[in-house]
This record gives C-alpha cells, sequence and structure tokens, in this order.
C-alpha cells in the first residue's frame, strides 16, 4: 500500500518549504500493523442527507480537537431536509482538515474520501486527486444505484477508480451483522453505519474515542438500545480496521502543540462564537441581552443557542417576520438592552426600513448577517460574501452603517465585542457580516480569561444636559458628546428625561420635529461624521519581502488568501497582505496602504464589491477575483491568480 | 356600565403592579408637552388626546414609566403631544417594537396609538401577532376608515364602493371589521367606543388599563376633511338610538328609545339577531357576558352591525378574558433557567466540556 503524500497541488497551506508526506514510521508496540506519521490529513465524508454525514464529521472533528491538531471543518449540505435518497442533490458531505501545525483552510482536495454511496462518489470524485485513499459502502452500489447517478458500469469494477487506493467496504452488512444481537429492524441497524464508517476512520487516525463514546450514551440516554447499538457499530468500525487485511497502515497526525499560544482551547463554529461573543458583549457592557429573530438559514443556530442561555438573563424572542425580529430588538434597545436582531441576506432586505430608523433614532442595535448565496432565496446553505453593498448602503436616504466582519469561525467572538463596543459607544445601528462558510465551520479556539474581554460600560443619561437662555436646565436628547458625536443614551423609567423621539427629521439638540433645510442638511452631515469618525485600528499589512503586489481581503477570506500567500512566499515570491475587519469606516491608513503597492488584488466571494469601494474612495486600480459558486476559495486557485498578477 | 372601576385612587391596579407609582398627585397638564399639536381643525384626534391626557393622572403612575409607541400616520403623531417617553416609529411596526420594549421591561405601561391603515394594512401582521402573543400592551386603534396623511386614499375599513382618489369608480375590497378581526386572533381584551364621546372612551381606557395582556381599543374617529362624518349615524342624537348598542357586561343588551329593541340569539342558527322587545321576549334578551371563555358570542356581537349604515352598532368591552401574558412567562422563564441552572457562569459557559491546554 502506497503512503499518503500530497503533492504541492494538493497542498492547502504550505506552512513551511516541504510537501506534506509521511514524515515517520513506527510499529506500534504490541500492534501488527505499520503505523505512519503524517503532518496533516484531509478527510471528506460523503452521503445521502439522511445518513448522519454532519454528525459523522462533527464527532471525527470534537475527537480531533479533543487530541489537540489544528483543524478546520467545512460542512456543505443541501437546503432540502431530506433530499431525494440516492440522488445528485441530495449530497451532504464533511470536510475536514487536520494538521500537527497551524492551518487555515478546510483544505482543497482530501486525501481520503468516505462515500457512503454512488451518488456521494460521483459528486465528491472530481475534487480528489489520484493516489487518494477512497473508502465506498460496496452495499449500496447496486445497479439501480448507480444507474440513477449515471454509472453505466460499476466504478468499483471499470478501472476508472484505478488510480486511486480504493478500499470497497461492505459498510451496510457489517453494521447489521455487529448489531444482530439487538432488537432492531434491519432498517434500524443500518442507522448505525455512520457510527461503523467513523469507528473505522477513528481507528486508521489514532483518533481518541473516548468523547464519542460519551456523546452517544448521553445523545441517546432515553433510548439506551439505540445508544448501545450506535456504540456498538462503532466500536465494530474500529475493531474491522484493526483486524482487516484491506488496512494495513494506520496514521498519526501528532497534536500541534509548537502552533498554537499557552492556553486552554476547545474546538468552536462560527455561529457558537458568535453567540458567545454576544452574551460576552452583554456582561461586559452590564445590559441584558435581547435577541428579535425569525429563523432563517445559517443564522437560526445563533437564536437556538441564545435561547439556551436564559440564566445569562438573555431574552430571545422567535418574531412573526423579519422586520418584526429587528422591531423588537429596537424597542428593548430603547428600553435600554443589548439588542440584536440575527439574520440572512433575505433577513436584512426586509429590516432594511427599521435599520434606518435605528440610524435616525441613533440607538445601538446589532444586526447579525450570516450571508448566503443570492439574489433572492439563493443558496440558503452555501456560503457568499455578496451583502456588503446591501450592508453599506441597501436603505434609503443618506443612512450610514458600520460594517464588522470576522474573518474565521473562532474571530466571530471578538468580532461580536467589537461591534457591540462600536453600537454602544456611538449609538448607532452595526452591520456584522459572517457568513455560511464561518458560522458553520469550525476550528481551535484559545478560551480567553474574562479579563481579557474588553470593558464595554455604558452610562445612560441620568439628568439635564443642557441648560436654556433663561437659565433652566432641560434635557436634549439630541445634544452630542463632542468626541465621539454619539447623543445621549435616556431610557424610560428615567425622571425628567422624558422625550420622544422618531424617524422624522430632528431638530439638532432638542430632538424636535423639524422640516427646516439648514437643519436636515446639518444632521444628515453630523449623523455621516459620526459614523465616519469611528475609532478603528489601523489596517495591518504582512509584508516581509517588500513587494510590489497587495493582496487585500475581507471576512471568511482569510483562511484561503493566507494559504495562498504562504504558497506563493514557500515558492520564493514576495507578496503583501492585509486582511480589512472594519467595512465601515474603513482603517485610517488604508489610503496610504495602498497607494504603497503597484499592484492590488481584492478576492471577494461576489462580483467585486469590496473593489467597487476601494476604487471609489481611493481612487485605486484595483484588480478584483471572484468566486461565487457557493464555496469558499481553494488556495492553489487563489495561489495561481496571484501569481498571474505579480507576474504581469 | 356598571362593573366597579378598579383604578380608583391611584397606582392600584394589579396589571400594572411592577409600574413605580407617581410621587404626589398628577394633572391632566403633566401629560401634556411644550409640542404644539398640527392635526387638522376639527379633527377627532383632539378628542381623543384629551381623553388620554385627562384619564392618565388616575392610573397614578410614574409618568416616566410612561411609553407612548406609534406608526405611521395621522393618529401616530399622537406620542409628541403626551410628555412621557414616546417613539414614533415606522408605518405598521409600532406592535413590534412595542413587544420588544414591553418584553424586556416589566416596569413599563406601554401603549401603542395606530390607525386603520398602520395597524390593518401595513402593519397586519404585527397586530395580530401582537394580539395572540398577549405581551402587556395597551393599542389604541384610530379608524377614521380613510387614509388621511396621504391625502384621502380608502383604507382596509372603508366601506365597499368607496370614492376616493385612489378608487374614483369606487373600492372594490371588502373591509375589515377591527373587533371582528382581533377576535379572531385571539384577542383577550376588545373594546370599541367613540371619540366624542369622553365619558365612555375614558372607561374604556380604564378597562383597557386594568386587562393584564394585550388590549385592543377601537376608536371611531371623524377625519373631518377626508371622510368627514363617517361615524355620524352613531352621533346623531336621533339616528344613535337605533345605531348604537352600548354593552355592559352583565346586563340585557338593550338600546333604543326607552330600550324598546334587544338582541336574542336566533334558536334556529345560533346567531344573534335585533328584536323589537315584548313582554314575551323579553326573557329572550341577551345577557353580556364579556368574560365569557369562548369567543363565539362576542364575535357574534360584532358581526350586528352594517358595514354601510353603521346600524347595530355594539361599542364597549366586547370581549375581556385573562389569560397568561407574555412578557410575564418570559421573566418566569428566566428565573426558572436560574433556578435550574444558577445564574450563568460566563467562564464556565466558554470552557463547555471538551478541552485541551498547551502549555509552554
Amino acid at each position: 500500500m502506497t503512503s499518503q503524500v500530497s503533492s504541492p497541488a494538493e497542498q492547502a497551506d504550505g506552512t513551511d518549504g516541504n510537501d506534506t508526506t509521511v514524515v515517520g514510521e513506527q510499529r506500534r508496540p504490541g500492534g501488527t500493523k505499520d503505523v505512519r506519521r503524517l503532518d496533516r490529513v484531509i478527510i471528506r465524508f460523503a452521503g445521502d442527507s439522511g445518513d448522519g454525514m454532519q454528525l459523522t464529521g462533527d464527532r471525527f472533528t470534537s475527537e480531533t480537537a479533543s487530541f489537540g491538531n489544528d483543524l478546520s471543518t467545512l460542512p456543505n449540505f443541501p437546503a432540502e431536509i431530506r433530499a431525494p435518497a440516492g440522488t445528485l442533490p441530495g449530497v451532504s458531505s464533511f470536510q475536514l482538515h487536520f494538521a500537527d501545525h497551524d492551518i487555515l483552510t478546510p483544505g482543497d482536495a482530501p486525501n481520503v474520501l468516505v462515500a457512503m454511496n454512488p451518488a456521494a462518489l460521483k459528486a465528491n470524485i472530481g475534487d480528489v486527486p489520484r493516489g487518494a485513499e477512497i473508502i465506498v459502502n460496496t452495499d449500496e452500489f447496486t445497479k439501480r444505484a448507480m444507474q440513477k447517478v449515471g454509472y453505466a458500469a460499476s466504478p468499483l469494477e471499470d478501472g476508472s477508480l484505478d488510480g486511486y487506493q480504493l478500499h470497497p467496504v461492505p459498510l451496510t452488512t457489517l453494521t447489521v451483522e455487529a448489531l444482530k444481537e439487538f432488537d432492531l429492524t434491519r432498517k434500524e441497524a443500518e442507522r448505525s453505519k455512520n457510527m461503523f464508517a467513523l469507528g473505522l476512520l477513528s481507528w486508521m487516525y489514532h483518533r481518541p474515542t473516548e468523547g464519542t463514546e460519551k456523546f452517544l450514551k448521553s445523545k441517546f440516554a432515553k433510548k439506551p438500545d439505540i445508544a448501545a447499538a450506535n456504540l456498538t457499530a462503532f466500536r465494530a468500525g474500529w475493531n474491522f480496521g484493526e483486524t482487516t487485511e484491506d488496512f494495513a497502515v494506520s496514521y498519526e497526525v501528532a497534536p500541534a502543540a509548537k502552533a498554537f499560544p499557552v492556553g486552554t482551547y476547545r474546538n468552536i463554529s462560527g455561529n457558537l462564537a458568535l453567540s458567545y461573543g454576544l452574551i460576552s458583549a452583554s456582561r461586559q457592557a452590564d445590559l441584558p441581552l435581547f435577541l428579535g429573530s425569525y429563523p432563517i438559514t445559517p443564522a437560526s443556530d445563533i437564536l437556538h443557542e441564545l435561547s439556551k442561555h436564559k440564566n445569562f438573563g438573555v431574552r430571545t424572542f422567535q418574531a412573526e417576520d423579519e422586520i418584526a425580529g429587528i422591531g423588537a430588538a429596537l424597542g428593548a434597545a430603547f428600553g435600554g438592552s443589548l439588542a440584536v436582531t440575527t439574520t440572512s441576506g433575505p433577513g436584512v432586505a426586509l429590516k432594511s426600513e427599521t435599520i434606518g430608523l435605528a440610524v435616525s433614532m441613533e440607538l445601538p442595535l446589532l444586526i447579525v448577517d450570516i450571508q448566503r448565496g443570492g439574489p433572492s432565496t439563493g443558496l440558503p446553505t452555501k456560503t457568499e460574501q455578496a451583502d456588503l453593498l446591501q450592508a453599506m448602503f441597501g436603505r434609503n436616504g443618506e443612512a450610514p452603517v458600520p460594517i464588522v466582519a470576522p474573518r474565521t469561525p473562532a474571530d466571530c467572538f471578538d468580532a461580536a465585542l467589537e461591534a457591540a463596543r462600536i453600537a454602544l459607544t456611538y449609538r448607532t445601528p452595526v452591520m456584522l457580516l459572517s457568513d455560511g462558510y464561518l458560522a458553520n465551520g469550525s476550528e481551535p479556539w484559545r478560551i480567553p480569561e474574562l479579563d481579557e474581554l474588553p470593558d464595554l460600560a455604558v452610562q445612560f443619561a441620568q439628568g439635564p444636559n443642557h441648560t436654556l437662555d433663561d437659565g433652566s436646565e432641560v434635557f436634549w436628547p439630541y445634544k452630542r458628546d463632542p468626541q465621539t458625536l454619539a447623543r445621549p443614551w435616556a431610557v424610560p423609567g428615567t425622571p425628567g428625561l422624558e422625550h420622544r423621539i422618531g424617524g422624522i427629521e430632528k431638530e439638532d439638540g432638542t430632538g424636535n420635529i423639524s422640516y427646516a433645510p439648514a437643519n436636515h442638511e446639518f444632521m444628515v452631515r453630523v449623523r455621516q461624521a459620526k459614523i465616519d469618525g469611528i475609532d478603528v485600528p489601523d489596517l495591518e499589512v504582512d509584508d516581509p519581502h517588500e513587494a510590489r503586489t497587495l493582496v487585500l481581503g475581507w471576512g471568511s477570506t482569510y483562511g484561503p488568501i493566507t494559504a495562498a500567500v504562504r504558497r506563493l512566499r514557500t515558492a520564493g515570491e514576495a507578496v503583501a497582505q492585509a486582511h480589512l475587519r472594519h467595512l465601515n469606516p474603513f482603517p485610517r491608513n488604508l489610503g496610504a496602504v495602498l497607494e504603497r503597492y503597484d499592484k492590488v488584488v481584492i478576492p471577494e466571494m461576489n462580483l467585486g464589491q469590496l473593489a467597487t469601494l476601494v476604487r471609489a474612495k481611493y481612487l485605486v486600480d484595483a484588480r478584483s477575483y471572484n468566486q461565487v459558486n457557493g464555496m469558499p476559495f481553494k488556495a492553489e486557485q487563489l495561489a495561481a491568480t496571484l501569481k498571474e498578477a505579480i507576474d504581469d | 356600565m356598571t362593573e366597579t372601576s378598579t383604578t380608583e385612587g391611584t397606582g392600584t391596579i394589579e396589571a400594572l403592579s411592577l409600574v413605580p407609582k407617581a410621587v404626589g398627585r398628577q394633572s391632566m397638564k403633566d401629560f401634556k408637552s411644550d409640542q404644539e399639536v398640527r392635526w387638522c381643525p376639527g379633527c377627532g384626534d383632539y378628542a381623543i388626546l384629551a381623553a388620554v391626557q385627562g384619564f392618565m393622572p388616575e392610573l397614578g403612575l410614574a409618568k416616566e414609566n410612561i411609553v407612548f409607541v406609534s406608526g405611521i400616520g395621522c393618529s401616530s403623531r399622537f406620542p409628541y403631544y403626551m410628555n412621557t417617553y414616546g417613539m414614533h416609529s415606522i408605518h405598521g411596526r409600532a406592535p413590534a417594537i412595542a413587544t420588544g420594549l414591553a418584553a424586556s421591561r416589566r416596569d413599563l405601561s406601554v401603549w401603542v396609538v395606530t390607525g386603520d391603515g398602520d395597524a390593518l394594512s401595513i402593519g397586519g401582521n404585527h397586530l395580530i401577532h401582537a394580539l395572540r402573543r398577549n405581551v402587556n400592551l395597551k393599542i389604541l386603534l384610530f379608524n377614521n376608515r380613510i387614509y388621511g396623511l396621504t391625502k384621502g386614499q380608502y383604507s382596509p375599513t372603508s366601506e365597499i364602493g368607496k370614492i376616493t382618489k385612489s378608487t374614483p369608480m369606487g373600492s372594490l375590497d371588502a373591509p375589515f371589521n377591527p373587533v371582528s378581526l382581533a377576535l379572531g386572533a385571539e384577542a383577550s381584551f376588545v373594546a370599541r367606543t367613540i371619540d366624542s364621546d369622553r365619558r365612555h372612551l375614558t372607561e374604556v381606557l380604564r378597562r383597557a388599563a386594568a386587562h393584564p395582556g394585550t388590549a385592543l381599543v377601537e376608536i371611531y374617529q371623524n377625519c373631518n376633511i377626508f371622510n368627514d362624518g363617517a361615524f355620524e349615524a352613531l352621533k346623531d342624537r336621533e339616528s344613535a338610538e337605533e345605531a348604537v348598542i352600548r354593552l355592559e357586561h352583565g346586563q340585557p343588551i338593550r338600546f333604543g328609545a326607552d330600550g324598546a329593541r334587544g338582541v336574542v340569539r336566533d334558536p334556529a342558527s345560533g346567531d344573534l339577531r335585533v328584536v323589537t322587545v315584548t313582554a314575551d321576549n323579553e326573557a329572550d334578551v341577551l345577557v353580556h357576558d364579556a368574560h365569557a371563555t369562548s369567543p363565539t358570542t362576542a364575535f357574534a356581537l360584532s358581526r350586528l352591525a352594517d358595514p354601510d349604515t353603521l346600524h347595530h352598532t355594539p361599542i364597549g368591552v366586547l370581549r375581556s378574558v385573562e389569560r397568561p401574558v407574555y412578557d410575564t412567562q418570559l421573566a418566569d422563564q428566566l428565573d426558572v433557567a436560574i433556578e435550574q441552572h444558577g445564574k450563568g457562569d460566563l467562564a464556565a459557559l466558554l470552557a463547555g466540556g471538551d478541552t485541551w491546554t498547551v502549555v509552554g
């Protein structure tokens, strides 16, 4: 059996000069098989949407995280809950990249594909490089199932997979056989085949299994039979690997201890990190958290997560529609809560008018947009970055809104805190632009100490803030802080500060209705000046070799762009990298940074939205590189594009 | 109305027990803001504003704990004229905004002011969901059966065939009956009153304020510019006798000169109809039960009125029943969560279950 070797073309991250290859071999004491050490592996689990591939991937990820590897994941599933069985559109997959060093992406091409049926093989084989291992569930390769996806002859026998290391395994039969002692129908027993596959892969890669055993026991605590069946299937899969001759080698990927700063770590997905960021912001601001939300993919998990934490004083309100979701949040903001609404692009479209009201009333409010493919319903379960211009401009009138974008799943935690800081300091709605890839993907996260979290303390207005000509003391709801231009936040229940606010243009200072031309001109400009003046950190540029080409990104493209840059530098190229977290306002030094380079390349998962903003604002001839296929960029492809730009 | 008012004295309404009480006596003047009222001269909104400002001191609540939230339309300017906290929001969304405020601040008395276009057209969805949720909101729906602020298009309560700027050949769509709609939306409190009848209007406000949960008060309001006289049949002394049915809980439903007319149940259909009361049928006259568990009879009452002539229009409290209040239950869930899991420990939450440690 040949070893798992990744060629440079498959290499996702290029963390050092060497290709990823077998770095050592040892025989495990007491074992009878070869054990080889690898520095990294990319596994893709693929099956029907009812086969439990997401669960399998999640479990393998947890095992891998607790082992201490660095990792990055890419769940990829159809929008249908149960797409027609055995069809190409019904294929659900989960890709996991793990390593003994720091990595940035879920990887371009899998080293191992687990295909639970012909559809899963057909849908994924194009991404799998020759030489990789393919484990197929032969039980599902019936004539009918193969015909359904257009295989005239069995790909397991027609030689089309000759270049791969094929492991034909009758997963269903083996699972049913392992569970024959249980009082289960064949159909029920078959359902545990994903746990058999997980057991097999766990053996192959020496994953710790306690976590999965604990998980199964607790998940099926009320159905001990089912728990026992799944455990049995899981262990049977492990034992199968240990005994069968088809799998002669198992692999070790050492913990990535050196890649991580000292600390305690856990694995975390973007939506979970974002939820924790919101709860943390509520604590740091000492304000109760209020979420008004309407279910929408891929944002609903934040609603689910926050609903579990009522003992943190979190109120979650599932509204009748997107508009009511943000409306209720805005009402809670008026009442002094840290108010949030969570949604995706179509929901932002519906919330636009209320965001405008929040701009006009100058109340703190977080709008979390987990972007997905658009327009309209688009691709609900796939990723895209095409809401940037909607976030920036999608309202009537001059209605500037700050925009913050996290760059990795774990970074969603810090980005949520940063969005809350801006909202609370400047009394403004803030857009937090995550996306489907960050939301569902996961990576290790160093758990912060509570004293590392930013201070978000807020001072509500307590008394009069203005003296009239006649000497009387009054409260003016639109008298601004000279530094931040923020207006006072006077919450109901505060005596003497009764005031009325609304969407009609207000008089500077008093907040009374005013249609005066000069006042409107002033108010439009001062609202813009407040947002333009938000204090954001300067953009950092990573440029060790005084490059002439800068690659500029934002949001979730950070991983692939950084991986591509590493590859190029490994190959001796000079390229500079900078990544934007603040899209509005831009960092003060962005213009100066752009001027330093002959060429600026902006890769985005849209048709050039950041590039449009940058070109308009800085008159820079930025080159746009775009992909809108619902998937994150692949590092290899990006590296090739950047190379062209460098050589141009 | 004969029920004993529960609001005598100040600050004693149970439904508002969490709202801080006023210190010292309040007067109507305390509730007038310094803003010039800008409705058209003669608008029914003036009478409603005066009634509300006059009624507020009776509640005995700290006025900084009272909030008026409105949408868009003539009536929605209302908060600007109340010297309380207020928000003039966007078209149709006031119930949603007020829901978030009331659900997060149980120490507030939250009032929504809306109109027939605001509540029943663009905001219809929020209205019905606020009613079914039973959030602690008092919704005052000013119904003038026309779009006033946009200068006179027909509204969702306009009668069929209404000639307006947008319907020169007559409107085609059947109107909503707001009371029927609210009853269908599981409202726990539904009442109707008339702008010009200050005593009745005040009494209805009193009942609404005392109700725990969402109260919908439909107020017939005259737009003297675009739909003048829309409710004249209910206001003209002579026609009102046949047109207005004043509902009083526990009393037989009788109206007309000397109570000559009454409402009885048709034994064949179960529906309600109006009869001339005689010695023979007097015992059959329906006794109004606003607290009936089933909304069926209240709904039947709401259907008595002729949408064109307004004859047999019931006013007063059609339904007032107690059921769980959303914001109370939401707060209870928070308390239960703390009882069960302890007060949230952020460090423990962030650490989660599966962790590993990297040492230097």
